[in-house]
């Protein structure tokens, strides 16, 4: 294995600032990685023919001295942003062939800083899942297996969780040293946990939407996972800002992240929501928990016990709003302007409703239709105005419990990553994975997960925190600290393996 | 609410999504487990509260109604399955 191999962010940049290797060796070495990673199925398009130009342009600015805060860095970018001439597939059969003649605003921003793109990560389809098992280029592979305990002798392959899979699978593969995800309800964080990473999910405004595949415009939002809290403060720092051309695109000016990481957290109140402590969660994902409020505690913060009394209306009222955003957006794919297209002998109606059921895969095509009657006449009052309602409601609880504690810490995820095609014959047991997540997706709150931890099967756990809105420094903050207590440096199976 | 056959089939249409005989059945099933599951909001009163209609706290911008582009008709085009003069091609709808 090359030296180079299995940077972090922070280490690639540091390196390629001081001289120590070049943006084309580590671009090569990351190449190869990718290639050899292929087993897991993360990438759907690898780019290393345009990945090694970016990366001799980036040489190039660097020489002349005009290398900008991410210039040489590899990156796998999900498959749910537009990449100009660049296959873009949403993980669907219905967008075959389709090459976005325009670039979106997040990658614009990460070439803008010099970053170098080596491919499109696989993902759930349209970004609808929570186990990366819905793609129509198959399932992606965790790198982890249950290698202790129990799990000793179990090598079944495990899911790397989702939507964001393939993205969080080539990172804890050590093939990139960061990429982006998006999230929904909980697509950056789940993966993240899963596969021993850290996933931020911004403030919703943060990132610009445009020339993101949409899911569910008022949910949807980009942030990076990555193997340290500091490289989620670097990447998010390049990504975000105002941008014209997204209307929910916050007009705010982007702070230095990485700036407010100082590792002070004295005399700063961490809430603990008692709903979170759900009936049958597991007794690892408990103490878990509580290790995470007792290193905050050592760290000078201050617990302190908060209700969210409608979080378990969370994911019911996500399953409503997210279905019927989607049915809305999904629209678009009509077998006219890009894509598939089926049944083109067809009258017009006829082609529509060929190309749509060929192109879109089971649990879109569940959403699409749940989407599509919750918004029908009649029904609409009773589902959407209904959720728009509780989302009203679940918003207030976070803004009630924010006037008293700095961020709230609770579990990523009620389970560490399970094997494939496990959970796939009930919808809502799969759904389930996100119910820590989407509550702060329906806020809008930023979130973060940051890996805490090793279950008896010796797979990662995450923890979560949540903060105020457009407050991503002050979150990255007490993350920061709980990543030291946690000092998490397992490897899985896929790298110590090689 | 249970949904059956006919229901599914009423908003497949609706959706403009071609689903096959054989999995309305399955469909109607999971789709009523989902709406079964969401029920639950209605132990909720929400009569007074008001329906959010923006995550952040901000009004939407507006901008001048001016062109921004265009022009790129061949871009617009370049990935239509069908088509040809800078136009999109879809089955015949007018007889």
């Amino acid at each position: 294995m090359s030296a180079l191999a299995g940077l972090t962010l922070t280490q690639a940049r540091d390196g390629l600032e001081k001289g120590d290797f070049s943006s084309a060796e580590l671009t090569e070495t990351c190449i190869a990685a990718v290639e050899a990673a292929r087993p897991l199925n993360a990438m759907i398009t690898e780019t290393p023919e345009k990945a090694l130009e970016m990366a001799r342009a980036s040489d190039d600015r660097r020489a002349k001295g005009e290398a900008g805060v991410l210039d040489g860095v590899p990156l796998a970018i999900k498959d749910l942003f537009c990449t100009d001439g660049v296959l873009t597939t949403a993980a669907s059969h219905i967008l075959d062939g389709f090459e976005p003649p325009y670039e979106s605003t997040v990658t614009a921003n990460l070439w803008r800083a010099g970053a170098v793109m080596l491919g499109k990560a696989n993902l759930d389809e349209f970004a609808m899942g929570s186990s990366n098992t819905t793609s129509f280029y198959g399932p992606v592979e965790n790198p982890w297996r249950r290698t202790m305990g129990d799990g000793e002798g179990d090598n079944r392959k495990l899911v790397p969780g989702g939507s964001s899979g393939g993205s969080a699978a080539i990172v804890a593969a050590r093939a990139a040293p960061a990429s982006i995800g998006t999230d929904t309800g909980g697509s950056i964080r789940q993966p993240a946990a899963f596969c021993g990473l850290v996933g931020l999910k911004p403030t919703y405004g943060r990132c610009s939407r445009w020339g993101i595949v949409a899911f569910a415009s008022s949910l949807d939002q980009a942030g990076p996972i990555t193997r340290t809290v500091r490289d989620a403060a670097l990447m998010l720092r390049a990504m975000a800002g105002h941008d014209p051309k997204d209307s929910t695109s916050a007009p705010l000016d982007v702070p230095d992240f990485a700036a407010a990481m100082t590792g002070d957290i004295r005399g700063l109140k961490i809430g603990i929501p008692a709903e979170y402590r759900v009936d049958g969660m597991s007794p690892e994902i408990d103490g878990l928990w509580q290790q995470g409020i007792d290193w905050l505690k050592a760290a000078g913060a201050e617990p302190v016990e908060i209700s969210l009394p409608h979080t378990k209306y969370a994911l019911p009222t996500y399953y409503i709003v997210a279905p019927a955003e989607a049915s809305s957006n999904l629209a678009r794919y009509d077998g006219v302007r890009f894509g598939l297209r089926e049944g083109g002998d067809r009258d017009l109606t006829g082609m529509y409703e060929e190309t749509r059921g060929a192109g879109f895969g089971r649990e879109v095509r569940r959403r699409v239709l749940i989407g599509t009657y919750v918004l029908s006449a009649g029904y609409y009052d009773a589902y959407y105005l209904k959720a728009q309602k509780m989302r009203t409601l679940i918003a207030n609880d976070f803004k009630a419990a924010f006037e008293t504690v700095d961020a709230i810490l609770a579990p990523t995820t009620p389970s560490a990553a399970f094997a494939i095609g496990e959970k796939q014959d009930d919808p809502i047991a799969m759904y389930m994975n996100d119910v820590f997540a989407v509550p702060a997706s329906l806020a809008g709150l930023p979130a973060i997960s940051v890996p805490a931890g090793l279950d008896g099967a010796g797979l990662p756990l995450g923890l979560q925190l949540i903060g105020k809105a457009f407050e991503e420094g002050a979150l990255l903050n007490v993350a920061g600290v709980l990543e030291e207590a946690a000092r998490f440096d397992a490897a899985p199976a896929f790298v110590t393996a090689t | 609410m249970a949904l059956d056959i006919d229901t599914v089939r009423r908003i497949a249409h609706l959706a403009r999504l071609k689903v096959p005989e054989e999995e309305l059945a399955p469909l109607a099933d999971e789709l009523t487990n989902i709406l079964g599951w969401v029920e639950q909001l209605g132990e909720v009163d929400t009569a007074d509260v008001p329906p959010m209609t923006s995550v952040a706290a901000m009004t939407l911008p507006m901008r001048e109604d001016v062109v921004t582009d265009g022009g790129i008709a061949d871009k617009i085009t370049a990935n239509a399955p069908d088509g040809e003069n800078g136009f999109f091609a879809v089955p015949k709808v007018v007889e």
